[in-house]
């Protein structure tokens, strides 16, 4: 999954700086605390935003280098934020075989940005995501939570212009 | 030291416990493939194609990391092995755009070569002809095309364990698994410091510097232009090398020839400048010692050096020589002084470096470095390797050339001049100056072997007119690093440090020839081409820069004297702070 830098502008306040900054300071001393960091940061803004990124870098003496490798190695990182609408196509075992990576690049084309991306306005985001316990029903594909089973490519635009208005 | 008697290849050996597979294979005279490893940084067994066959193993095992054992049979040539690194290399292969006709590594490539010895005629894995080039060239010295990327981090190591920078890592996993900088931006975006390191380390064609070849040709075929060129003391201890000299000889004189038969109107010598360089900068030092200025005194020949300070360490800039380079001095020599003894006006000057730098490129383009009449003091500049591919262009039979001079009209230089090209060599140089200035006495002995060698850090103290001045040498930024952070914490003080960009100083720049991993991993580069320029000073009558016959003209004929006015508008420069993520600061601007 191409988990392509933020393309939207970085929202962050001082509050949450602040907060990123105290908890590295508490465990940065600690082996391992890349990953605890990392996890940290997500969870205050959303994301890693590249100047979360930055602050880690600063603040641990870890090349910015090493942060964005890890956070583009792992899944559970995300670059970008999620948009008002998030959109979630699942690429699990059954989902893929029964065709759903033909319904992402349905909804990659409706909607005009990469999965794992946002658009520019912030109002979509699409991630590829693995199995999510619906395989009954694959492929599958999940908007703010709501469900969509036995999805094709015809159905997508018919789903997503109810979200668009 | 315990010692482990091995056989490779049936050949006995014996070697310190702890060896690797590869190492004991070396002490038997055998080499075996590699293409990620690198001694002491890089070793990370991820390229496989080391593997070899040993007793006790159960598969065949990657000879860079696997430690040797008491009586162990090692067998390097097995079929086993060679099946295994054929299919290897047609799996690299299967994911690497082949141009190798045009491209710039083509016969100095090492994946080339060895899919040359292994006979791999075709490769039956994916669509390497479909791949599409993705270059990357957002600095002026450097281009990147991850088309042609192996995925061996030799670029990442060298960045991240000798040069502390690590601007160059690994995104993503599996096939999109790629290396470039934090965020995907260029490496002009995320403070970079143009050393290129990683450039002379590449095994393949991924990593080239910027080709600045055609706009010396471009001169060269211009009538209007006076073209001159001036050669940095740690060419001639490798130009050699492009064309089959052993490694550490000096090519000075076939060097100066080759220039001349490529059609440069003066053929002059940067070691003048370096010469000009201790003037100034001893000059400089004294000033500061006397006076009570900003201590120490930080050595700023290096541009990759200088960027390294300006982006990381911007505390030290007031510590930094406001001195130029001796590149820069040299350049703006040749527009004024040079100019106007020729009776030449310097805008037809083309004034043309040959430099074992690749941060050169960065740094003629500098502001501040443009002194005469608003004219860049220098208008080109090439490497060591784009000196040697236009000789080969011109179809100059280097071995077969006489040993030529400089022209005399900034061709004079001195034994100090020479050893600028290692580290210590400015300390050396300046050393030999600075000492005779404050004591007013000539020196006894002129080497200060204690500043001398390839250790990444050197400390001495000289007892000089009374008092005791303390030094101290670091190369590559890693050490550069080290040594600072001790100063900042207050554990040691000195008057004076060196500091060069690349580990060894300018003799192993990121614009040298390029020796591939079985020769750079078991040859110390830089202590064999430092011996060259050691070796010509100790040769050199006059070795000290202010007994120079030159500098003595050019002072008393137009300069006046060291730290001069028209010394100080020509020869000096300044510094700023800079941001060491300028992407992410220009977006929010």
């Amino acid at each position: 999954m191409p988990n392509t830098k933020t393309k939207v502008a970085f929202k962050g306040t001082p509050e949450q700086e602040a907060e990123l900054k105290k908890f590295i300071a508490e465990i940065k001393h600690e082996k391992g605390a890349t990953m605890p960091i990392l996890q940290k940061a997500q969870e205050i803004y959303g994301y890693l935003p590249e100047e979360a990124q930055v602050i880690i870098a600063e603040e641990t003496g870890i090349p910015l280098t090493e942060i964005y490798g890890i956070a583009t190695f792992y899944a559970q990182f995300a670059l970008n934020p999620k948009g008002e609408t998030q959109i979630s196509v699942c690429l699990g075992t059954a989902c893929y075989v029964k065709g759903s990576g033909d319904v992402l690049q349905k909804v990659v084309d409706t909607i005009g940005c990469e999965a794992g991306s946002i658009t520019p306005d912030g109002k979509f985001s699409i991630d590829a995501t693995r199995c999510i316990g619906a395989c009954g029903l694959a492929p599958v594909m999940t908007v703010n939570g709501e469900v969509y089973g036995r999805m094709t490519p015809a159905m997508v635009p018919e789903i997503l212009k109810q979200y668009m208005e | 030291m315990d010692m482990v008697n091995v056989k490779v290849n049936g050949i006995p050996v014996s070697v310190p416990a702890g060896s690797t597979v590869l190492e004991a294979a070396n002490a038997a005279g055998v080499d075996i493939p590699t293409l990620c490893y690198m001694k002491e940084i890089n070793a990370i067994g991820a390229c496989r194609m080391c593997v070899t066959e040993v007793t006790g193993a159960r598969g065949l095992v990657a000879a860079c990391v696997y430690p040797v054992a008491e009586g162990m049979e090692i067998n390097t040539n097995s079929k086993k092995a060679f099946d295994a690194r054929k299919r290897t290399l047609e799996l690299i292969l299967s994911n690497h755009r082949m141009e190798c006709t045009t491209c710039a590594r083509s016969h100095n490539c090492e994946l080339q070569q060895l899919a040359n010895e292994y006979g791999v005629k075709e490769v039956r894995f994916g669509d390497p002809g479909s791949l599409q080039p993705q270059i990357e060239c957002s600095t002026a010295h450097l281009i990147r095309d991850n088309s042609k990327c192996v995925l061996c981090r030799r670029c990442m190591a060298v960045c991240n364990h000798l040069q502390s920078v690590a601007v160059i890592g690994a995104s993503e996993r599996g096939f999109a698994t790629h290396i470039g900088s934090p965020f995907d931006r260029g490496l002009g975006e995320v403070g970079c410091i143009s050393c290129g390191q990683c450039i002379a380390v590449c095994p393949t064609g991924a990593l080239t510097e910027v080709d600045d070849t055609d706009k010396v040709w471009a001169a060269l075929a211009d009538p209007t232009k006076h073209v001159v060129v001036g050669t940095a003391p740690a060419v001639r201890a490798a130009l050699g090398e492009e064309f089959g000299e052993k490694i550490g000889t000096n090519v000075e004189g076939k060097m100066v020839a080759a220039l001349r038969r490529l059609g440069f109107d003066g053929v002059f010598d940067v070691n003048a400048g370096a010469d000009l360089t201790i003037m100034e900068e001893a000059n400089e030092l004294v000033e500061r010692v006397k006076t009570g200025g900003v201590l120490p005194m930080i050595t700023s020949c290096s541009p990759g050096w200088v960027r390294f300070c300006e982006q990381y360490f911007p505390e030290f800039i007031p510590n930094l020589s406001t001195c130029k380079s001796p590149q820069q001095m040299f350049g703006a020599m040749m527009k004024s002084y040079y100019a106007k003894q020729a009776g030449i006006d310097p805008k037809d000057i083309f004034v043309v470096t040959a430099m074992p730098c690749t941060a050169k490129k960065y740094e003629i383009r500098r502001p501040d470095e443009a002194s005469v009449d608003g004219l860049w003091d220098i208008d080109a500049t090439i490497t060591t390797r784009e000196l040697a591919k236009m000789i080969r262009k011109a179809g100059i039979k280097f071995e077969r050339l006489p040993d030529e001079k400089f022209d005399p009209a900034f061709g004079d230089f001195t034994g100090a001049g020479v050893i600028f090209g290692a580290t210590g060599g400015v300390m050396e140089a300046a050393l030999r100056t600075a000492v005779e200035t404050l004591t007013g006495e000539e020196l006894k002995k002129l080497d200060f072997t204690e500043v001398r060698g390839v250790a990444g850090i050197k400390e001495a103290s000289y007892e000089v007119a009374g008092m005791t001045v303390k030094v101290a040498v670091a190369s590559g930024m890693a050490n550069a690093k080290e040594l600072l952070e001790r100063v900042k914490r207050g554990e040691a003080t000195y008057h004076f440090i060196e500091i060069m960009g690349c580990p060894g100083g300018c003799v192993n720049g990121g614009g040298q020839p390029i020796q591939p991993g079985s020769v750079r991993n078991f040859v110390d580069l830089r202590a064999e081409r430092a011996k060259a320029l050691y070796a010509q000073d100790a040769a050199m009558p006059i070795r000290k820069s202010h007994e120079s016959p030159l500098m003595k003209k050019v002072y008393a004929e137009y300069l006046g004297k060291p730290g001069s006015h028209l010394a100080h508008e020509l020869l000096h420069t300044s510094y700023s702070k800079r941001s060491r993520y300028p992407g992410l600061e220009a977006e929010k601007a």
